[in-house]
C-alpha cells in the first residue's frame, strides 16, 4: 500500500504516482498523511483507486476525479470534487465553498456542512450534504441530484436547470425560477438509494422536499426581464 | 409685399441618425434588447491609424526575396514541459463548436495546421472532428465548464483559462436555443432548444489569488506539461496582464473591443471594453515592469485583418496575434456569392451578424445539417491556410523593409501614428514628430 507524507513528500511526487498506475497494477490503496490544508491533492486521478487522506486539505482535493474512491478524513477547502466525472469522494467532516462545482458524475459526500454554492453548476453529479448547505448552492445546477439532510440557505438553485434538489430541513428561500415540486414515487427511489450509497440509515425520504426547475427562463421572454 | 420663404433641404438629426431611429422603433416593438454576432462596428483608433518607417539612413533594409526574416514563435516556456512551437505568429481564436458547424470548426483546425500554428476550442468543449484535424490545439477552461473533462485536458496541447473576451468584457456567453440541436444539448449537458446563458463568472474561483490555485490544479491534473493560457478582454490591460503573471500564467490573451463573439447584446458589444490598440503597450509595460516580457507571452486579438496588423502588434510588443472574425471571412462567411439569401434575411454580404439565429447561408454559424453542408472542410482549410500565409509574407515584407530578420525584433521604434488618438494609445510619434500625447510637453 503506497504511502505519501506530504510533510516529507512533495504534492508533484504524490500526483505523479497517482497518475502512473497502470492497470492490472493491484497495490491501489494509497495512505496520504499531513496533507496540511495542501491544494489540489490527489486530483486528476483516471484509474479505480482508492485513496485516504488522513487529515483536513486545501482547494480543489479530488478535482476532476474519474474513478477513484477517495475519503478525505478532516475538512476539505474550496472546490472539493470539482468537475467529479466518476468514482466517491467522502468528506468526513466540513466543506468550503462550491463542492462539487460543475461534476459531471459520482457521488461527493459531506457528513458535515457545505458552505455556499454547493453543487453549482453541476452536470449529472450526486450530492448527499449530511448537514447544512450555504447560500446560492445548485446554481445553474444542469443535472444531477443534492440531498441535503440539513438546511439549505438562500436563493437555492437559482436559474436552475434539470437537476433535483431534495432537502429535508428549511429552505432559507428558493432563486429564480426554483419552485418547490412533488415529491413522486420515483424521487423517493432516487433519495433512498443516495442516502444508502452515503451510508446514511434510519432517515425516512418522507421528511424531505424536492425543488427544481420552473422552467421559465428557459427561453428568453420580455416579461421576465426582472427575473435575469 | 409678399415674402416666399426658399426652400431648405430636410436635415436629420446627428444625435438621432437613421441607425439610431431604427433601433429605437425596434426597441418599442419588440421589448428586446438587440443580439447579434461579431465586434463592434463603430470607428475607433485602430492599426490603420500607424504607419511603418522603413529602412532609411539609419536603418538597413533586408533583401525581399534573398535574406531569411523568421516568423516561428515559442508559447509556454515559463512553467510547461511542453511548450507549443508554430511557424508563424498568427494563431486561432476560440471559438465553439455550437455557435459554428462541426464542419467549420475541422476547416478551422485543417487550415490551422496546414499553416503550422494553433487552433483553440470553445465554449462547449473539444469535438473529436477538431482534434483530429487540429495538430496544435488550445482547449478553452471556460466559466460554464460546459463538456470539460480530464480527458480532453490531457490530449490538448495548451489549456486557455478564460476570463473574459474583448467583445463583452464581463459577459458570459449566449447560445440561443435554435442553435442547440440535439449533438450540443448533449454536449453541454442542456435540455435540448433552451437560450443557453453561460456564467460571466468561473463557478468555483474568485480574483487572481484562486486562481493561482486554480491553475496549480490544472498543471497538476495535467503533469506540468500543457502551457497555461489567461485570457482577457480588454478593460484594464497593465493590471489584468500583472495579476494573469501573479496567477501563474504562462501565456496571456488580451483581445480587444474589435474582437468578435457569437452572440450577445449589440449595447455590450459597442459600449464596453477598450479597442485593440489601447491594450498592447500597457499589457507589455506591465511584463516590462515585473521582468517577464517574452518570458511570459502576449498573444494580442481583436480585429486583427492583415500582415500589417500583425507587424504592427507584434511591433508593439506582442508575441502573436489571434484572430477569429478574419478566420471566418476567409472560410466564406458573408461571401456576396449568397447575397440573394442574405437580402432574404433582411441583410446584406458584409453586413450579415445574426450568427445567433443559425441561418447563415454560408454554413458556418449555424447548426442546420443542410446550411453547414455548404463548407467543405477540406477547401475552407485551404482558404484558411492560403489567408494565413499571405499576411505572415505581408509581415514579414514589412519587417524585412525595417531591417528586421525575425517578426518579433520589430519595435514601437519603426511605427509612427497617424492621428493623436492612435499616438496616445500605441504611444509612438505623431508622424513627423518625436512626441505623443502623455510624453513630456508639446
Amino acid at each position: 500500500m503506497p504511502t505519501f507524507d506530504l510533510s516529507i513528500s512533495s504534492l508533484r511526487e504524490l500526483n505523479t504516482a497517482l497518475h502512473q498506475v497502470e492497470e492490472g497494477n493491484n497495490d491501489i490503496h494509497f495512505d496520504i498523511l499531513n496533507p496540511r490544508g495542501h491544494h489540489a491533492v490527489a486530483v486528476g486521478i483516471a484509474a479505480h483507486l482508492t485513496v485516504d487522506i488522513k487529515g483536513s486539505v486545501g482547494y480543489y482535493c479530488a478535482g476532476m476525479n474519474d474513478g477513484a474512491d477517495i475519503v478525505i478524513h478532516g475538512s476539505a477547502g474550496p472546490g472539493v470534487a470539482e468537475n467529479i466525472m466518476s468514482g466517491t469522494v467522502v468528506v468526513e467532516g466540513d466543506a468550503s465553498q462550491y463542492a462539487g462545482a460543475t461534476g459531471h458524475g459520482g457521488l461527493l459526500v459531506i457528513r458535515g456542512n457545505a458552505s455556499s454554492r454547493c453543487g453549482i453548476s453541476m452536470k449529472g453529479l450526486d450530492i448527499v450534504v449530511q448537514g447544512n448547505i450555504g447560500h446560492m448552492s445548485a446554481f445553474m445546477a444542469q443535472a444531477g441530484n443534492l440531498v441535503v439532510l440539513g438546511n439549505a440557505g438562500d436563493a437555492l438553485g437559482d436559474s436552475i436547470y434539470e437537476a433535483r434538489l431534495f432537502v429535508r430541513g428549511r429552505v432559507e428561500s428558493l432563486g429564480s425560477d426554483c419552485v418547490e415540486k412533488e415529491m413522486r414515487a420515483e424521487h423517493h427511489e432516487i433519495v433512498a438509494d443516495l442516502l444508502r450509497r452515503a451510508g446514511i440509515s434510519n432517515v425516512d425520504t418522507a421528511e424531505f422536499r424536492r425543488y427544481g426547475s420552473a422552467r421559465k427562463l428557459y427561453n428568453f421572454h420580455v416579461d421576465n426581464a426582472d427575473a435575469y | 409685399m409678399s415674402y416666399v420663404n426658399p426652400p431648405t433641404p430636410p436635415r436629420k438629426s446627428a444625435t438621432f441618425d437613421d441607425a439610431t431611429l431604427a433601433e429605437i422603433r425596434r426597441a418599442a416593438a419588440t421589448g428586446i434588447y438587440d443580439i447579434r454576432g461579431g465586434g463592434t462596428k463603430r470607428k475607433m483608433p485602430n492599426f490603420d491609424d500607424l504607419l511603418f518607417l522603413g529602412a532609411s539612413m539609419s536603418r538597413y533594409p533586408l533583401e525581399g526575396y534573398r535574406e531569411k526574416c523568421e516568423t516561428n514563435v515559442v508559447l509556454g516556456t515559463r512553467y510547461a514541459k511542453k511548450p507549443i512551437k508554430l511557424k508563424i505568429p498568427i494563431t486561432i481564436a476560440g471559438m465553439s463548436f455550437g455557435s459554428l458547424s462541426a464542419p467549420a470548426k475541422e476547416a478551422l483546425g485543417r487550415g490551422a495546421t496546414l499553416a503550422g500554428t494553433s487552433t483553440t476550442t470553445g465554449d462547449g468543449g473539444m469535438t473529436d472532428e477538431e482534434r483530429a484535424h487540429s495538430q496544435t490545439l488550445v482547449y478553452q477552461y471556460l466559466p460554464s465548464r460546459y463538456g470539460m473533462n480530464p480527458r480532453d485536458l490531457r490530449r490538448a496541447d495548451a489549456i486557455e483559462v478564460v476570463i473574459g473576451q474583448g467583445a463583452k468584457p464581463g459577459g458570459g456567453g449566449m447560445l440561443l436555443g435554435q442553435k442547440i440541436s440535439d449533438r450540443v444539448a448533449e454536449m453541454r449537458t442542456l435540455p435540448k432548444g433552451i437560450d443557453q446563458r453561460s456564467a460571466c463568472r468561473h463557478p468555483d474561483w474568485t480574483g487572481p489569488d484562486d486562481l493561482e490555485i486554480k491553475i496549480i490544479e490544472l498543471r497538476e491534473i495535467t503533469d506540468w506539461e500543457k502551457p497555461i493560457y489567461v485570457k482577457v478582454g480588454g478593460a484594464r490591460p497593465y493590471y489584468d496582464t500583472a495579476l494573469a503573471v501573479k496567477s501563474g500564467a504562462d501565456v496571456i490573451v488580451i483581445d480587444g473591443m474589435q474582437g468578435g463573439t457569437a452572440a450577445t447584446q449589440d449595447v455590450f458589444i459597442e459600449h464596453v471594453g477598450l479597442p485593440t490598440l489601447a491594450c498592447i503597450r500597457p499589457a507589455v509595460k506591465a511584463l516590462q515592469d515585473l521582468g517577464m516580457h517574452r518570458k511570459v507571452q502576449l498573444i494580442v486579438s481583436g480585429g486583427i485583418r492583415s500582415g500589417a496588423d500583425v507587424a504592427k502588434a507584434l511591433a508593439l510588443g506582442a508575441d502573436a496575434v489571434s484572430i477569429g472574425t478574419a478566420a471566418l471571412v476567409a472560410l466564406g462567411d458573408n461571401d456576396p456569392q449568397w447575397e440573394e439569401e442574405y437580402r432574404k434575411l433582411g441583410t446584406t454580404a458584409g453586413a450579415y451578424d445574426d450568427w445567433h439565429e443559425g441561418k447563415d447561408p454560408a454554413g458556418i454559424t449555424t447548426q442546420d445539417p443542410l446550411l453547414a453542408a455548404r463548407l467543405d472542410p477540406i477547401s475552407g482549410g485551404r482558404r484558411l491556410a492560403n489567408y494565413l500565409a499571405v499576411m505572415t509574407l505581408e509581415a514579414q515584407t514589412i519587417a524585412r523593409a525595417c531591417g528586421k530578420s525575425h517578426l518579433h525584433n520589430l519595435e514601437p521604434e519603426d511605427i509612427c501614428a497617424l492621428t493623436l488618438e492612435a499616438a496616445a494609445m500605441a504611444q509612438v510619434p505623431l508622424a513627423g514628430t518625436s512626441w505623443f500625447p502623455g510624453k513630456g510637453t508639446f
